[in-house]
């Protein structure tokens, strides 16, 4: 955690997903009625409204403020519940093997290789409209992904000593799933709750726009859902999409910073070193393969 | 006296962390006569591959060379430049790495992996590079028509051979041989040292030969070099460190195999574990495992000291 | 030949697995499935339209075993009922015209992402800790984390209304005659233009990321190191030893993103109005085209089953240890 803070673009992320996390607690309260009309439909940006009005003469701003609230609170329940579910049945392949583990793996496999969206389209499209069926059939369709890594964590696990001595010691397999293995993915269970994350919202975003969710609620993806059914492109009114699309490539953006530091504070080949960088490039000695001779040039 | 063909000076190597820099490597000095066999002995982490791997500037960041020279054949290789450097790999010093699993490309047939490196510096025609891998993989032993195989349709023993081909497929005066035949079993071991000494024998070539076995080092080399955490503890030729090492390390590397001539059977070994490299104990670093250490010994390292012509040892112990 | 003898069972259960939740699914709805279903086109369907998706979804007074099989055989034959909003064209002929240019833009811009993003990740892990090196990763990951569709929406409105570059909507110019004529090809290939470049753009960072990641890994291989200690020129090692190498890996991951990638190509041909399975797919979410949704999932699902079947070959081809190997590293 603290090589975490430490590490530049990670702070960055941080930092990102901190101001989004407070603008959805208390945005609402700072900006009117999302949904009433304030002013004449398509008014660009001014200085009452700056991000100037929707197709409704709605206030954008407002709206992308209070999108935020629903967008990400499904975006982190469901990669927190895709990750609990694939947890479960990634550590439970991997720890008891045999069919067990075929059966699993099979079943993961299936659900990888479904196409996503045309499965959440022809779920959602049968079931009530509204968050908690979006959020269901995301956790439905995505959970295979944290389910694959896990379990191939937990086989290499499951192999070490410390398993195979609560294993010998007569442990249960529910206590060596939860107490040895599982723990002991910390990093990886992070790092794939927030790759489920950003996947989440991404696809909520998407069904919403495509008028699978509720298109009365006020969120990230009925607000672009609106902007194009409104032809915010045939009348060039950039304002009524581009806020709302820019917060969620921000979000996801922020994620994935925090996502790739954590990959290489566990992984510290995937970074260059730049104190080996910076002198070679003080001693003009870049080569592409040769190892570098830096004699006097060593501070 | 004339040149050797290999000279190390005072050779050092870092890893450039950003949590400072590491020594794995700290002045060590040997030279490698033509037509000789010097042996480089160690344990695991003692700097015996890097300081193969240096000699032929193959590190990889963030190791750097931060001191010493490396002469060859009266070229100083730690002066070149990338392509001069390309042309004396493979062409005047070649390499022979550990575990021939890991150094054969799993996706190429070893007959075009053997090809690549006769073609590597002039244009062969096909006909002709064919022929030689034939030849080769005859010289080593290998039915040429197993030039199509892949590296996992071979075994061991035969990829360690195809490894040894490759490296004299351009004739160099220096073979460097790391660990080559650790993964093997004995039996197979014992056939593919029989096969480099034969090779050495025909050919002419020098061997820096490195290994953690010391036993067997004794059989094949005609000088060896004992490392320790990264700095040369003593050298001398091969009679005189079966006979008369003069490093307590030396001493214990010997203890560590059973002599079978000996009266009774003694294995000392040494007690503890090679330091951290990050954190080098002060003085010589071999004093914590030391069992006969003296004051001065964690207070200054020791400098190589003269015992006998050829024979020189980094030790307080008069 | 054993890993693709896996591959195919798993290809199998896939297809049935996914064959079987579209018959359920409508039996799932809540309530009374069949009347609510039917109550949405009571007034926009003549009778014989009601029939016809009664007998679609294979809802019939029949016990469900055999409504299942009577379905099965249904989907075996390529019958896919009628479509709804198509009324009275068969679900199967406008998939047929939808899917000839889903694969056209999608093969081609998903091919040429790959190849561009590979290619850039095996020259980003070749010259660490470069400029591109420093750059690269943070500026693809911002790129990467714009939805599809807004990426779509921003190049459309860039380069299509503001510039007027490129077409905006459509496959072909209306005016074009369909043929194997030049002034055709070239209304094909323009239309083809920005849809391509938001799908190229959208996931070219990814798999440059992938394969950076992986070549890092397989420079670090003995057979590498031994490849340069033959003096090989650096590009050969670069190619024939680690970039060979380093595809395996990313092979397999590109065959698992491939339905990922399918599903943001399809947003993408709904922003352009592009008339692949992406636009029927929302023209029938939007008019609850029941047949439509469950006709577009089956095929799209089984066009990614078949690509998916391909990246095996591929592999297979590429690693001598398939053969003989169950399971890819």
């Amino acid at each position: 955690m603290i090589a975490l803070w430490r590490h530049r673009r990670a702070r960055l992320g941080l930092g990102i997903l901190g101001a989004f996390a407070v603008l959805a607690v208390v945005g609402p309260w700072l900006v009117g009625d999302p949904t009433a009309p304030v002013a004449r439909p398509l008014s660009p940006p001014s200085w009452a409204h700056w991000l100037g009005t929707t197709g409704q003469g709605q206030d954008v701003l407002a709206q992308t403020i209070c999108g935020a609230r629903t967008s990400l609170a499904i975006g982190f329940v469901v990669g927190i519940s895709q990750v609990a579910i694939g947890a479960v049945i990634g550590a439970c392949a991997g720890v008891l093997r045999g069919w067990v583990d075929d059966v699993l793996s099979l079943l993961i496999n299936v659900f990888l290789i479904m196409p996503g969206l045309p499965l959440m389209v022809i779920i959602a499209a049968y079931l009530p409209t509204g968050a908690t069926t979006i959020a269901l059939v995301l956790i439905v369709t995505g959970w295979a992904w944290s389910a694959r890594v896990i379990r191939a964590q937990a086989l290499a696990i499951a192999g070490k000593d410390f398993v195979a001595a609560a294993r010998v010691a007569g442990e249960g397999r529910a206590r060596i799933v939860l107490v040895e293995v599982l723990p002991n993915m910390t990093s990886l269970l992070v790092s794939a709750c927030i790759g489920a994350t950003i996947y989440a919202i991404g696809a909520e975003v998407a069904l919403e726009f495509l008028g699978l969710g509720d298109v009365a609620a006020v969120t990230w993806g009925t607000n672009l859902y609106w902007a194009t059914n409104d032809s915010a492109l045939l009348t060039g009114a950039w304002w009524t999409f581009v806020p709302t699309g820019a917060c969620v490539a921000l979000v996801g953006f922020a994620l994935a910073l925090v996502n790739g530091a954590i990959d290489e504070v566990g992984n510290p080949r995937l970074r260059a070193e730049p104190v080996f960088e910076a002198a070679v490039r003080r001693a003009g000695r870049r080569g592409a393969v040769s190892t570098p001779v830096l004699r006097e040039e060593l501070p | 006296m004339t040149e050797p063909l290999l000279r190390v000076e005072e050779l050092s190597v870092e890893y450039l962390t950003a949590t400072g820099p590491v020594r794995v490597l700290d002045g060590v000095s040997f030279v490698v006569g033509r037509g000789e066999v010097f042996g480089l002995a160690g344990e695991s982490g003692s700097g015996k591959t890097t300081v193969a791997l240096a000699i032929l500037r193959l590190l990889k960041a963030p190791a750097a060379i931060t001191g010493g020279r490396v002469w060859f054949d009266g070229q100083e290789l730690t002066a070149l430049g990338d392509p001069a450097m390309r042309g004396v790999r493979g062409r005047r010093i070649s390499l022979v790495t550990q575990s021939a699993l890991d150094a054969l490309n799993p996706v190429m047939p070893v007959g075009a992996q053997l090809g690549d490196a006769i073609s590597a510096h002039h244009r062969v025609r096909a006909r002709d590079r064919d022929a030689r891998v034939a030849e080769l993989l005859a010289g080593v032993g290998i039915d040429p028509g197993r030039a199509r195989s892949y590296p996992h349709e071979l075994s061991g023993g035969m990829r360690q051979r195809v490894v040894i081909a490759m490296a004299l497929a351009q004739r160099p005066p220096l073979i460097l041989m790391d660990e080559p035949t650790t993964a093997l079993d004995v039996i197979v071991q014992r056939e593919l040292l029989t096969e480099i000494a034969r090779l050495q024998a025909e050919l002419g070539f020098s061997i820096l030969f490195i290994t953690h076995d010391l036993a067997l080092m004794l059989e094949l080399c005609t000088h060896i070099g004992v490392l320790y955490a990264g700095r040369l503890a003593e050298v001398a030729p091969a009679q005189v460190i079966g006979a008369r090492a003069r490093h307590p390390y030396t001493q214990g590397l010997l203890g560590c195999f059973p002599d079978p001539r000996a009266p009774s059977l003694r294995l000392a070994g040494i007690p503890g574990a090679p330091p951290d490299p990050r954190h080098p104990p002060a003085g010589c670093r071999f004093h914590p495992r030391c069992d006969r250490r003296l004051p001065a010994c964690s207070a200054e390292p020791p400098a190589p000291r003269v015992i006998a012509p050829g024979h020189e040892a980094s030790c307080w112990l008069p | 030949m054993s890993y693709l003898l896996r591959r195919l069972a798993l290809y199998a259960v896939a297809a049935w697995a996914s064959i079987t939740l579209a018959f359920v699914l409508p039996r799932l709805m809540p309530g009374d499935p069949q009347t609510a279903m039917f109550a949405r086109f009571e007034g926009k369907m003549s009778p014989e339209g009601i029939a016809a998706l009664r007998d679609t979804f294979g809802f019939s007074d029949a016990p469900l075993a055999a409504q299942y099989l009577t379905y099965l055989g249904n989907v075996a034959t390529g019958d896919l009922g009628v479509s709804a909003s198509h009324f009275p064209a068969r679900v199967g002929d406008v998939i047929g015209a939808g899917l000839v240019w889903t694969l056209w833009l999608t093969g081609v811009a998903v091919v040429l992402a790959y190849a561009i993003g590979t290619a850039l990740g095996v020259l980003v892990a070749w010259q660490r800790g470069g400029w591109l090196d420093a750059i690269a990763p943070p500026l693809l990951a911002l790129v990467g984390a714009f939805p599809f569709f807004w990426l779509a929406m921003l190049l459309l409105l860039l380069f299509g209304f503001t510039l007027g570059w490129a077409p905006v909507r459509h496959a072909h110019a209306a005016g074009v005659e369909p043929g194997w004529t030049l002034a055709f090809a070239w209304s094909v290939v323009t239309h083809a233009a920005l849809p391509a470049l938001t799908i190229v753009v959208a996931t070219v960072g990814s798999w440059l990321l992938d394969m950076r990641n992986t070549m890092i890994g397989v420079l670090g291989e003995d057979y590498v190191t031994l490849a340069h200690a033959k003096g090989l020129a650096p590009r050969r090692v670069m190619l024939r030893y680690a970039a060979r190498n380093a595809l395996l890996p990313n092979i397999t991951s590109f065959g698992m993103a491939l339905g990922f990638v399918l599903s943001g190509s399809l947003l993408t041909e709904m922003v352009f109005s592009y008339p692949g399975l992406g636009y029927l797919l929302i023209g029938a979410v939007r008019s609850l085209d029941y047949p439509l949704i469950q006709g577009l999932f089956l095929t799209i699902t089984l066009a990614v089953l078949g690509a998916n079947l391909l990246v095996d070959l591929v592999y297979v081809w590429l690693d001598p240890r398939a053969r003989v190997r169950t399971e890819a590293p």
